[in-house]
């Protein structure tokens, strides 16, 4: 899923500042899971952001809404009857969601109260990892189901480089060298001759590097 | 291949190639476009080494480019040994750049991934990894020997490139450096220079390891020295430096050398490693890398007995 974190609130009030009355909006999707732009997280930030308003004598009306998800224009229909009266339209979903309302509803403002991160899941409570780099050619069947694009520092295709040191990246002694476990793994399973293999250059065309991307599934096109 | 049997016709290609025991420096380009600073670090090295080695924004610190830097050296009778790192530009760039200096004559060159940047001077910035050290060694081969870019469209004058890759026999996971080495060698490294090397005994493993798969065979492995100049630069070493190897031994011996005398200890250190390099199986040479001490390698040249330098033709 989407993994994202909420922004500061000095960041978000400094959006805010000019307005007098916001539409704070939730998204029941990823960021519900990642516990930062669901029901419970828009209660959260709606009764900060009015406290600290009102602490500057300056008063905010912020009323609060969680659509089904952002990424999807029926639900995004939602806030018809209301997005108009509002000074601006703060959304708590991850980077998706704002502009899904924003080409819903070109007459208001849409604001992130989130930093989209990454693609990936919680390793423990409170704690989500990157897994995926969403580059549009999945490859990690040569690497027994893990992802050297998405996880090595450098992203490369015949690691480890020399920087890795006890199963740790050369970045930081918290972070994880992939190429290590993979390496591993292939040890522990006797197929280090998977490795012996020189891999062409990846071709990013199916990465952002082609552009903003589009899938079409045909049958399903109306 | 040339006419003449070689790739590339470098003096570092011809000096291996003739079974000479290879001696090569390093030199990192200013912080600046001081050209007379780069000119006062690499003239130290002038008749002392076959080849310099220039680096490419090391450590992820900007400093004058290497291309810029190595057509310096061209220019004033010096042979670069021009490096590159992947970090810094895509295959468009590395293509480019590979022909520019090639048609500035450039003619050996070391494929790098390159260093963080996040170790460096501009953490912010943005990376590119288009392609790794193992597919850069293989498209300047390709470049060169089939005369192509990486699209196959043909190269008019291709870049005849004496092509080198790095080592790091003390990475982890340990049992697959040689493995990588043996990758680096299959996608076409004409010679291989490895990290510095403190560790002696594991060192000796990996050749024996090496000779026994035939890779000594297939390639010119330059052993990697770092004189250091001080217990304290060992133990910055030691701890900060991934993928680095300095035994205690050494530490203390740098120690027990006393105030003033560390630095001679490390020299005397280094002399040793090359001398043990001349008689090692498999070893072509050793890569001196003094950094931030250029002035101390004809010293260290002479008393490691590796001058006068061979003139091949």
């Amino acid at each position: 899923m989407i993994i994202a974190d909420r922004k500061s609130l000095a960041e978000i009030q400094d959006m805010i500042k000019a307005y007098k009355k916001i539409l704070l909006v939730g998204c029941k999707g990823c960021v519900t899971v990642c516990n930062v732009g669901g029901a419970k997280e828009v209660g959260i930030l709606a009764a900060s952001l009015k406290i600290a308003r009102k602490k500057d004598g300056n008063p905010i009306e912020i009323d609060e809404k969680t659509l089904e998800r952002q990424c999807d224009p029926e639900y995004v229909e939602q806030i018809r009857d209301v997005y108009d009266q509002y000074d601006a339209v703060l959304s708590m979903a991850c980077g998706v969601g704002p502009q899904f309302l924003s080409e819903a509803y070109p007459g208001q403002k849409f604001l992130p109260a989130v930093d989209t991160k990454f693609f990936g899941g919680a390793v423990q409570h409170g704690i989500w990892e990157e897994r995926c780099a969403g580059c549009g050619t999945c490859v990690i069947h040569y690497y027994d189901g893990l992802c050297p694009i998405a996880r090595c520092s450098k992203s490369i295709q015949h690691g480890p480089c020399g920087g890795s040191a006890d199963g740790k990246c050369e970045i930081a002694k918290d972070v994880e060298c992939i190429w290590d476990t993979i390496v591993k793994k292939k040890i522990e399973q006797g197929r280090l001759e998977d490795l012996r293999v020189i891999r062409a250059p990846k071709n990013w065309t199916t990465a952002r590097d082609g552009g903003p991307r589009k899938s079409i599934r045909e049958e399903l096109v109306q | 291949m040339s006419n003449n049997g070689l790739k590339s016709g470098s003096n570092l290609e011809k000096v291996l190639k003739a079974g000479h025991f290879a001696f090569t420096g390093e030199c990192g380009p200013p912080k600046g476009a001081n050209v007379e600073h780069l000119k006062e670090k690499f003239e130290h090295l002038r008749g002392v080494v076959d080849a310099v080695n220039v680096t490419d924004n090391q450590t992820a610190v900007v400093r004058m480019s290497s291309a810029a830097a190595s057509a310096i050296m061209v220019a004033n009778g010096i042979e670069p040994n021009f490096q590159m790192v992947c970090r810094d530009r895509n295959r468009l760039a590395i293509m480019a750049d590979v022909l520019g200096v090639y048609a500035l004559g450039i003619k050996n060159m070391l494929c790098l991934s390159g260093d963080h940047q996040k170790f460096g001077n501009h953490p912010q910035s943005k990376n590119v990894f288009d392609i790794d050290s193992m597919q850069l060694i293989a498209l300047v081969k390709k470049m060169r020997d089939e005369g192509k870019f990486l699209n196959e469209d043909d190269i008019d004058v291709p870049p005849k490139m004496f092509i080198g890759a790095a080592s790091n026999p003390f990475g982890d996971p340990h049992e697959y450096r040689i493995y990588r080495l043996a990758n680096k060698i299959d996608a076409g490294a004409d010679f291989i220079q490895t990290q510095c090397i403190y560790n002696m005994p594991r060192f000796r493993e990996f050749m024996k390891k090496a000779v026994d798969m035939g890779l000594t065979e297939k390639t010119y492995l330059l052993a990697g020295v770092t004189p250091m100049k001080s217990a304290r630069m060992a133990q910055y070493m030691a701890k900060m430096v991934p993928g680095m190897d300095v035994p205690e031994e050494l530490i203390e011996r740098l120690k027990g050398a006393g105030k003033g005398n560390q630095a001679e200890e490390g020299i005397k250190f280094a002399i040793e490693q090359i001398e043990e390099f001349k008689e090692m199986e498999g070893v072509a040479g050793v890569h001196l890398m003094a950094i931030e001490w250029e002035h101390k390698v004809p010293e260290i040249a002479e008393r490691a007995k590796v001058l006068p330098r061979p003139q091949v033709d």
